[in-house]
């Protein structure tokens, strides 16, 4: 049982992302709520960003901003710093996920004026008269 | 000049997006013009590149602002993707062209505004094409995602809740890639194509379970992508209920560019080795390639509305072009990889020729193929030209990619690739029968014959003719002339660029 426990607890990062994940897919799948069909989506794509930027994590490590000694000489121990690659992807990951949800939410907007209703199953049917 | 090809391939149409947004006063002209000239230069550079890798026998890299790779972002075009970018280019061209009067009548007002998009998806797809970098690969494809999705709902009415579930789809896909692409770079710390291949190829790392997670997750979002059956139903109804321009642009390039992506995920960052020998799916894939081609062709078959059905074969095409991928010898990627070629021009062709018979006819069933014929002489020659391509009739060049591809299933002995790909092709020649005998022997409407109100003479057929404008026609006959051309220069092709490209192993 101990063994478990520690498995989850080491790697929480991978947990969280991991839930957060099938929370997401659900809402996508199962929901009839067009609107909540997009927070789903907005949640897996954030469960993702999560998970990626988790992984730039050193224990000990401070912010990679290159520190110098006392006789100026840059210190440049790769395990002193923080990886900055996973955050700079995924601050270019949110902006298109930023796109997406306004574009998402755009047609949103044009569905509700055309159909006059964002539930699925009324659309399905307002398109088969 | 010629050794900045790449960049300016690229970068032209996207500073040509920005000016488009800005110059709507000017009037749709100035936009139809800008949008013409920025994507003749990308279609030239292209060109340019084209030559300098097929004259040098190796990738061009191109190191955007000179930064080293792995640190930097490259771009690469070999063999393979030379040829995709220019196809690419040319289909944009052409169909830029052909929308001098479609996009005016989709988009009666904000037209710039659409170029701008149609500007914007030309830069994503060349920039996937070339890039040598598996996290860039991601930003450009929801890039040309972003911009297709505009594009789509441009399309009145059904189009909005077709693209929406198109958009929750791609999200996902795209979703899946970036995550697969997470996995790796955890196990490689590198999103370099050329550096993941080789640190991938360490023994330590083909057992690993991370990769083949991240392998998995990747290509399960990439077929997302691609409309690959069994992930395929966002995509007719996303097509079929768009603007002609916009079903003319996306239908031939979106999936296969996505193929491509397949192509390079699985044999340049991985290996033909570890993909055939690690992963081993190949039994599977090339069952639900067989099923997408037969299915595909098939529900094609029921359908009534002209783009549905084209819709539809380019599920059953995608079916083609997986199974090749995944035979595993050089004659199924050779057939696969001319498919691409042969199959963008063919779907074009077709998309162009259904584009021109709505806007002349004014429905988009099967019945406004009626006479068609009579009325519309040129279009109807080159739909026949394409139907053939699609059928497999030589020297149109899909007979060409079926003779590769079933010469690769024979000799993986994948018999059930084969015998999907000769009923696709039986499926298809019936339902290219249907309609073509409708356009030659079927009545024309009263509404067109009133006038004759009689026997058919001269005269009568003079006012009948009702062909498309020229604009339309003269890239639809290129096109046309283009399947041939790619026919009959099939061994040049092969020789010249898809057999440097073949991956080592296979």
């Amino acid at each position: 049982m101990d063994d478990l426990f520690f498995f989850i607890i080491a790697k929480y990062n991978y947990w969280a992302a991991i839930v957060l994940l099938f929370i997401g897919l659900f809402g996508i799948i199962v929901r009839n709520n067009l609107m909540k069909k997009i927070i789903g989506m907005v949640i897996f794509q954030t469960a993702i960003l999560l998970f990626i930027v988790s992984i730039g994590v050193k224990r000990g490590a401070t912010v990679p901003i290159v520190k110098f000694s006392l006789d100026k000489q840059p210190l440049l121990d790769a395990t002193a710093y923080a990886n900055p690659l996973p955050h700079v992807l995924i601050l270019t990951a949110i902006v298109v996920g930023v796109a997406v949800l306004g574009v998402a939410l755009a047609l949103l907007q044009k569905i509700q004026r055309v159909h006059g209703t964002i539930e699925e199953d009324e659309i399905l049917e307002d398109m088969r008269k | 000049m010629m050794d900045q090809a790449p960049a300016f391939m690229l970068v032209v149409p996207v500073f040509a997006s920005l000016v488009l947004t800005l110059i709507g006063p000017l009037g749709h002209r100035a936009a139809y013009g800008l949008l013409i000239i920025a994507i003749a230069v990308s279609l030239a550079a292209a060109l340019a590149t084209l030559v300098q890798v097929v004259q040098a026998g190796q990738a061009v890299h191109y190191r955007m602002g000179d930064w080293m790779p792995p640190m930097g972002i490259e771009l690469v075009i070999d063999h393979l993707s030379a040829g995709v970018l220019v196809l690419i280019s040319a289909c944009a061209l052409l169909t830029a062209i052909y929308s001098m009067h479609t996009a005016r009548q989709d988009n009666p007002d904000r037209l710039n505004h659409y170029y701008a998009l149609f500007a914007l998806l030309v830069a994503g797809l060349l920039g996937m094409t070339a890039t040598g970098d598996v996290f860039n690969l991601y930003v450009l494809l929801e890039i040309s995602a972003l911009s297709s999705y505009g594009l789509l709902a441009r399309g009145k009415g059904k189009a909005y809740y077709a693209t929406f579930r198109y958009l929750v789809m791609g999200t996902i896909g795209a979703s899946f890639y970036l995550l697969g692409v997470g996995y790796i770079y955890i196990m490689t710390g590198s999103l370099n194509m050329a550096d993941l291949a080789e640190i991938l190829s360490r023994p330590e790392l083909k057992e690993s379970v991370n990769v083949r997670i991240g392998f998995t997750l990747i290509i399960l979002g990439v077929w997302i992508k691609m409309a690959l059956f069994p992930l395929h139903a966002w995509l007719p109804n996303a097509y079929s209920r768009a603007g002609t321009t916009t079903a003319c642009l996306i239908a031939p390039l979106m999936t296969k560019v996505s193929v491509y992506v397949m192509l390079r995920i699985m044999f340049t960052v991985f290996s033909a080795d570890y993909i055939f020998q690690q992963i081993a799916w190949s039994r599977l894939v090339i069952y639900l390639a067989s099923t997408a081609a037969v299915l595909g062709m098939i529900t094609a078959l029921a359908q009534r509305d002209l783009r549905k059905m084209l819709a539809y074969i380019i599920v059953a095409e995608i079916g083609y072009l997986t199974g090749g991928a995944w035979l595993a010898n050089t004659a199924g990627y050779t057939g696969a990889v001319y498919h691409i070629l042969a199959d963008g021009l063919m779907t074009l062709c077709l998309f162009m020729a259904v584009g021109a018979i709505i806007y002349r006819t004014g429905e988009s069933t099967a019945s406004a193929m009626q006479g068609i014929f009579q009325r519309m002489p040129v279009t109807a020659g080159v739909f026949l030209v394409a139907a053939a391509s699609v059928v497999g009739i030589p020297p149109t060049c899909g007979f060409f990619s079926k003779w590769y591809l079933l010469q690769g299933a024979v000799q993986a002995g994948a018999w059930v690739f084969i015998a999907a790909l000769l009923i696709a092709g039986l499926v298809a020649a019936v339902l290219f029968f249907k309609l073509l005998e409708r356009a030659f022997f079927g009545r024309l409407d009263d509404a067109v014959t009133e006038q004759g109100s009689g026997k058919p003479h001269a005269a009568a057929l003079k006012i009948r003719m009702q062909e498309a404008p020229l604009t339309m026609l003269l890239p639809l006959v290129f096109t046309g002339a283009a399947l041939f051309g790619l026919g009959i220069y099939t061994n040049e092709v092969v020789q010249y660029l898809i057999r440097w490209s073949v991956p080592a192993g296979i």
